[in-house]
């Protein structure tokens, strides 16, 4: 092994690791990725949803043996208070498509799946090692890596960082910074079990049809947060997600905010039932534009969570992970087959590639946003939504108050908890955010 | 804020790991009494890894960690703990993720 010199290697066999390796393997180049699980996905958690059109640009015919769950049909976005939740549901016969846009999926066998391409597209695929160390010449530039394994440095000409929001190799040679905790947030999830009938008569599904929840409001305890509940073929997704600082300074324990949001009276009767298999907890990263570290260097790119690449208000990171791991390699197999070497300014085709691309496009899009909801977490999340509980229940609670005195009272209730001048403020600053 | 008590190893019997006995991959530097973010850890870690000991400090036991990496954002660059990912193949291994 540590005669051999390779193309490319890959560390991390999550979403953009087996991107880049399937992209650089299929071209020809010879690839070594090194993953630390027991199995590739083993140690990857995700809600999780496979937005389709990115994979189908690497592996057109997926459809075909991918481990698919259900195919998206319906999209609840709930605002809660402690009792109720304020709905706008999205449910179209469309996406009963040929070709469906958007699947849910369990990361362990769906990352299995991904890495049989990997293998069968020609890259050596080495698990349960730990890559300690990045292994740099005198200059700096990255000439290979060191791993937990015997046999000394691994060389290559170029290596992919894909190793997750946790990305210690990259902090380690001071590539990027670790994470700030408002940057990050702490998700944790449950998988409950339960029958494909039950499921599909709680959701009014049929076939492989499939339904997402995503919740926002007192859920969170005013933290910057969202509940999300994803249907599977026999199991539910169920979990929840805060800033770390947040966490933090309001020493909200994670695991009973999962169970609270379990037992919202909202949520309850959809798992009743259900057998609990999983518990997991990941870090997101939710920095946005602004959290976006250098990207490329002598010898090394970074792609993926390791790159902070996720959009946090559409909920997208799989997607950007398996795009930027693809860039990655078409970047790396263009700059290959000129004969050019591995330098900064040559890998710099990756950022160029990825600026033209809709990862980077979408992230700068939302660049203020991230700033605006979580510096402002309470209005956002604890009174806005309570306010629309109590407007709701006023709309549709017929008790004899006149209509006129409902809506005063609506109204009169929206600004004394803000201030004509703060909601103004919030709707102007909203506004431009998103822009 | 609920009543109901929600018991951690309850959770965590769920999850399958491999622990590297005598390995463990955090670390917690020696100190007299913790940092607000170490002292945070104790609640906000979601596999509960840190407590506080007899003596006021927080110790980390970190065989139910599912390697999310939360404390090391808080507390890896004050230097209160130390942070790597497990030996190959061990720790937790999802089954779903």
């Amino acid at each position: 092994m540590t005669e051999e010199r390779f193309d490319a290697i890959v560390v991390g066999a999550g979403m953009s690791g087996n991107a880049a390796a399937y992209t650089m393997a299929s071209r020809g180049l010879k690839v070594l990725q090194l993953e630390r699980g027991e199995y590739p996905g083993s140690k990857n958690v995700q809600g999780a949803i496979l937005y389709a059109s990115m994979l189908e640009t690497i592996i057109p015919d997926f459809r075909d043996d991918a481990p698919l769950e259900r195919h998206l049909i319906e999209q609840r976005f709930w605002v809660t208070d402690d009792t109720s939740h304020t709905g706008m549901h999205y449910r179209s016969d469309d996406f009963n498509e040929p070709a469906p846009n958007r699947y849910t999926i369990i990361r362990a066998q769906f990352d299995k799946w991904f890495s049989r391409k990997v293998r069968a597209a020609g890259a050596i695929v080495l698990c349960e090692t730990t890559v300690t160390e990045l292994a740099l010449d005198a200059a700096g530039k990255v000439i290979g890596v060191h791993t937990d394994r015997a046999g000394g440095v691994i060389h290559a000409n170029v290596v992919v960082l894909a190793e997750g929001v946790n990305g210690l190799l990259g902090t380690r040679a001071r590539f990027r910074k670790v994470p700030k905790p408002e940057a990050v947030a702490l998700a944790v999830k449950e998988m409950h079990f339960l029958p494909e009938e039950v499921i599909n008569e709680r959701f009014g599904l049929t076939g492989d049809q499939g339904c997402v929840i995503e919740a926002a409001g007192t859920i969170s305890r005013g933290m910057a947060g969202l509940g999300f509940l994803y249907t599977n073929k026999e199991s539910i997704s169920l979990g929840i997600g805060c800033l770390v600082s947040h966490f933090a300074a309001t020493l909200e324990s994670p695991y009973a905010l999962l169970d609270a949001f379990k037992n919202h009276p909202s949520i309850r009767p959809l798992l009743a039932g259900s057998e609990i298999k999983e518990y997991a907890a990941h870090l997101i990263p939710e920095g946005g534009f602004k959290a976006i570290p250098q990207l490329f260097g002598d010898g090394w790119v970074v792609v993926g969570d390791a790159a902070q690449l996720n959009n946090a208000v559409h909920r997208e990171g799989s997607n950007l992970a398996m795009t930027s791991g693809r860039i990655a390699g078409e970047a790396i197999a263009a700059i290959k087959s000129r004969k050019h070497p591995m330098t900064s300014d040559n890998l710099s085709l990756y950022k160029a590639m990825l600026d033209k691309s809709f990862v980077l496009k979408d992230l700068r899009k939302y660049k203020d946003m991230p700033a605006l909801l979580h510096t402002n977490s309470r209005n956002f999340f604890t009174t806005y939504p309570q306010l629309m509980s109590q407007a709701a229940q006023n709309f549709v609670r017929v008790d004899g108050t006149p209509k006129i005195e409902k809506e005063r009272a609506t109204t009169a209730a929206l600004i004394k908890a803000r201030s004509r001048w703060g909601l103004v403020s919030d709707a102007v600053r909203l506004a431009l955010a998103w822009r | 804020m609920t009543a109901s008590v929600v018991r951690i190893e309850d959770k965590l019997y769920q999850n399958r790991y491999l622990v590297d006995a005598g390995r463990p991959h955090i670390k917690v530097r020696q100190h007299q009494s913790p940092s607000p973010n170490l002292l945070a850890l104790t609640v906000v870690c979601p596999a509960k890894c840190y407590e506080v000991n007899e003596d006021g400090q927080v110790e980390v036991t970190a065989d139910g960690c599912m390697e999310c990496g939360t404390c090391r954002v808080l507390c890896e660059e004050s230097g209160d703990i130390d942070w790597s990912y497990p030996r190959g193949g061990f720790g937790v291994l999802f089954k779903f993720g």
